[in-house]
């Protein structure tokens, strides 16, 4: 026997489940909308990703209407720029689409791109989600990349320049523990401090050791090369497996794995239990015996470690030299991409891996000869699509409640 | 203040600053504003002169054991770089000519500072972090140069006016977008407004840069603008025109300082700004729209930077070439640490305008000797010292500290103890 409470609850999942189904169609119909009009299929006629981004956006509304509120409007603002996308692309010579488009290359090009990201926004996931608000990524993932350069140089060796390059970014995250933990500065304040401090350490240094020569030879993080996935059946499927993931950057695999770490310390273990109450209550926290400095000093050191991380593979890596500010902002985009994706790691990689593609696809663009004259302006794409994304275009996300508020003991 | 001199050995406040003893504080000033009220009342004069003087004992540190150089004659070679020399009275002949010269530089920075400061310190006052003065910057020059060659024949007085107006419109629209994004959605103005600065980059890199719409059709090989007519250039009233001289934009960025005190001090607006950098929670309740609030104080704040821009156009650029564009960022982040170090006030940024202008100026390639101290280095100095300025400005909580046990000394003093909470 069912009451009639259960029914109507029961009824009601029901209904919760299709809006839930239609919204993640109607995100499906949005991608295929664009998809379509792209390469290898260079579908022609605008009309049918009219058609298909119009379904999407009436699924994307029906879920809306249902319940989903959030979910809903994000797939129907999918759906719609996948539509628009298309509509574009349906235009757009297939010749230059195809110099833009190379869905192996774009990949593995998207990849490389957002793995200083991934680190980056793990470690301000740490931070964060202590209480700390760290604008000193920034800085910490630009020691990582000079030191590593150094290390790697001094030693000879990619394992000890990795090892050296975490442990300056530890270092200056320390400062940053320090100043914004003890001493209770403005966490803010305090983080940008210690971008310039980067900035002008990295520079004075580097002038100091290479002058005007630049860095030469360096001890590289070597590549996984996985030949094998070319025989993987299907003919096709083998060698764009192989192109695109075939030969990536050890430290690349790393930063998949670190973000499952990150998820099984924050959500599985007690440290992270800790960790989060800290950053959710500390006061409550201090009183079932956590020690809050404590656990924010180590969560903050740890961020440091991993942004420097990101740094490392920026310059051993990478491009496989260092350059004076080489980071280039990507420390901040880290902490957009930790705010879109909610202060949880998987969402924090797919935030990275968005921003990743944006800047994969800029340098292509300008590849296409009728747009070269515009090069430079799609530079800014991946920035624009941060500036969008924190705008919150795609709902808002609650931070850590005591995050950016010193605690003090009592 | 703006002596670089390095303190003599054996600095007290390095000692003070190890010390973490704070456990018995019983409330957290979190907020910016409520921090800067402490400074005022701790007549706090004191912690940025000590913050400076400790950074650059640590900047003499660094050269001493990096280079094996004497950081008193480094220090020595670029303050003769500065041109502050010009006034000792002693100098004279030769010398005091070039160091006028040098020091018409110096100020030529300097009012850049002082208006990429002050953007800052308003901001500020609202409780909002500008670190975006660097777009903000770019939009007032392109757009300061556009009307600057645009409408040759307009006569002298208005076209200056109207260039430099164009310029802080351009950097208060670039920065109202933050503002706007801040007051709506809450997206946090820090990562919006650098978010904006590398837009602002790569946008201005292609409008000056090759092909680009705005690059000078007859030097094609250049990446530059045209150069500004005539009638919208700044008059110079120090040095020699030709020669970068002091153009009026010194008064301009001085008039700027008192328009942001009275703004700030003698308005209902600058009342509104300040309620919301206090507590915007209590504003809100006063009756106060927190949202308006910080979307007029990033547009003014803006409107600041973008002038910055316009005033380095028309009083000595002349034309907006990629460099210039790429050079920005070091401009506008210094202008975070002169309104840090300046504590917000006018006289503060005035002061901390001069000295990292006199920093910049001296430790630039031009001034600086290279036999004495290499000026890349230098340049990189200066962005460490302007670091740890930063960094220990911002840690006020030991003269909060010291500060709250003098006035409860006073108070157990003065009577019987308080009901303790």
């Amino acid at each position: 026997m069912t009451t009639q409470a259960e029914v109507v609850l029961a009824s009601g999942r029901i209904k919760f489940r299709i809006a839930r189904a239609a919204g993640i169609a109607a995100i499906a119909l949005g991608v295929l909308a664009f998809w379509v009009a792209l390469p290898p299929r260079t579908v022609r006629s605008e009309a049918v990703p009219v058609v298909l981004g119009l379904l999407g956006i009436a699924l994307g509304l029906f879920s809306w209407r249902k319940g989903e509120t959030r979910l809903g409007w994000t797939a129907a603002m999918i759906a719609l720029l996948g539509m628009l996308g298309g509509v574009l692309a349906a235009h757009a010579a297939v010749e230059n689409l195809k110099v833009v488009i190379t869905w192996s290359a774009v990949i593995a090009a998207t990849l490389r791109f957002a793995t200083p990201l991934i680190f980056a926004s793990i470690g301000g996931l740490f931070s964060e989600r202590s209480g700390v608000v760290n604008i000193g990524l920034e800085g910490m993932m630009l020691m990582g990349a000079f030191f590593g350069v150094l290390g790697g140089d001094k030693t000879d060796s990619w394992v000890l320049g990795i090892l050296i390059g975490m442990a300056s970014g530890a270092a200056l995250a320390l400062v940053h523990a320090f100043f914004s933990i003890h001493l209770r500065s403005d966490q803010i304040v305090s983080g940008t401090a210690i971008n310039f401090l980067a900035l002008g350490i990295t520079g004075y240094l580097y002038i100091d050791t290479y002058g005007q020569e630049g860095t030469g030879d360096l001890p590289a993080v070597p590549d996984v090369n996985l030949d094998w996935l070319s025989r993987i059946p299907p003919e096709g499927l083998g060698s764009f497996l192989e192109k695109s993931i075939g030969h990536l950057n050890l430290m690349v695999w790393l930063a998949f794995l670190t973000v499952v770490l990150a998820w099984v310390v924050i959500f599985r273990t007690t440290i992270g239990l800790r960790i989060r109450s800290v950053g959710e209550h500390p006061r409550a926290a201090d009183t079932v015996g956590i020690s809050v400095y404590a656990t924010r000093y180590a969560a903050v050191v740890v961020s440091g470690a991993l942004a420097a991380l990101g740094g490392v593979y920026l310059s051993l890596g990478f491009v496989h030299s260092f350059t004076e500010n080489m980071t280039a902002g990507r420390g901040f985009i880290a902490l957009a991409a930790l705010i879109f994706g909610k202060w949880r790691p998987f969402g924090a990689l797919g935030a990275a891996m968005l921003f990743g593609f944006a800047s994969a696809i800029a340098p292509r663009l300008q590849n296409v000869e009728s747009w070269a004259t515009y090069g430079t302006l799609f530079q800014a794409l991946p920035y624009l699509l941060t500036l969008i994304a924190v705008a919150g275009v795609i709902g808002r996300s609650i931070p850590p409640a005591a995050i950016g508020r010193p605690y003090i003991k009592q | 203040m703006s002596e670089p001199q390095p303190p003599p050995p054996g600095p007290p406040e390095e000692a003070d600053v190890a010390e973490p003893s704070i456990e018995a504080d019983p409330e957290a000033q979190t907020s910016l504003a409520a921090r800067w009220d402490l400074y005022q009342r701790t007549g706090g004069v004191i912690t940025p002169l000590l913050t400076a003087i400790f950074a650059f004992f640590v900047g003499g540190l660094v050269v001493l054991v990096t280079t094996g150089k004497n950081p008193l004659s480094t220090y020595r070679a670029i303050f003769d770089g500065t041109g502050l020399n010009w006034f000792f009275p002693w100098v004279t002949g030769q010398e005091r000519e070039f160091a006028a010269e040098d020091l018409q530089q110096t100020l030529l920075v300097t009012t850049t500072l002082i208006l990429v400061g002050i953007a800052v310190a308003f901001a500020f006052r609202c409780g909002l972090f500008n670190i975006g003065g660097q777009g903000q910057y770019i939009a007032g020059m392109i757009a300061a140069l556009q009307v600057g060659v645009w409408l040759p024949d307009l006569a002298h007085v208005p076209h200056m006016i109207l260039a430099a107006g164009a310029g802080a419109l351009a950097g208060a629209v670039w920065a109202g977008i933050a503002g706007i994004l801040k007051a709506t959605v809450g997206a946090h103005e820090v990562i919006s407004t650098i978010m904006l600065n590398w837009i602002a980059l790569w946008i201005g890199s292609y409008l000056v840069g090759f092909n680009g719409p705005l690059q000078d059709p007859n030097q094609v090989f250049v990446p530059v603008t045209s150069e500004v007519s005539q009638g919208a250039k700044l008059n110079v009233w120090w040095g020699d025109p030709k020669l970068q001289g002091l153009h009026i934009g010194f008064f301009v960025a001085i008039a700027a300082l008192v328009v942001f005190w009275i703004v700030l001090n003698r308005t209902t607006l600058g009342y509104q700004v300040r309620a919301v950098g206090f507590n915007p929670e209590a504003a809100r309740y006063g009756g106060i729209s927190v949202g308006r609030n910080y979307f007029l104080a990033m547009a003014i704040s803006g409107a600041f930077a973008g002038l910055a821009g316009s005033v380095d156009i028309l009083g000595w650029l002349f034309r907006v070439d990629l460099t210039s564009v790429q050079l920005s960022s070091q401009i506008a982040f210094i202008g975070i640490a002169v309104a840090l170090l300046g504590r917000n006030t006018p006289l503060g940024i005035f002061f901390s305008a001069l000295l990292f202008g006199a920093l910049l100026n001296g430790t630039s390639t031009r001034n600086l000797d290279p036999t004495v101290f290499q000026p890349e280095l230098a340049s990189n100095l200066t962005l460490i010292i302007q670091g740890l300025v930063v960094l220990f400005v911002g840690a006020d909580l030991l003269i909060l500290y010291l500060w709250r046990a003098r006035a409860k000394l006073r108070r157990k003093l003065r009577s019987e103890p308080v009901a303790q909470r």
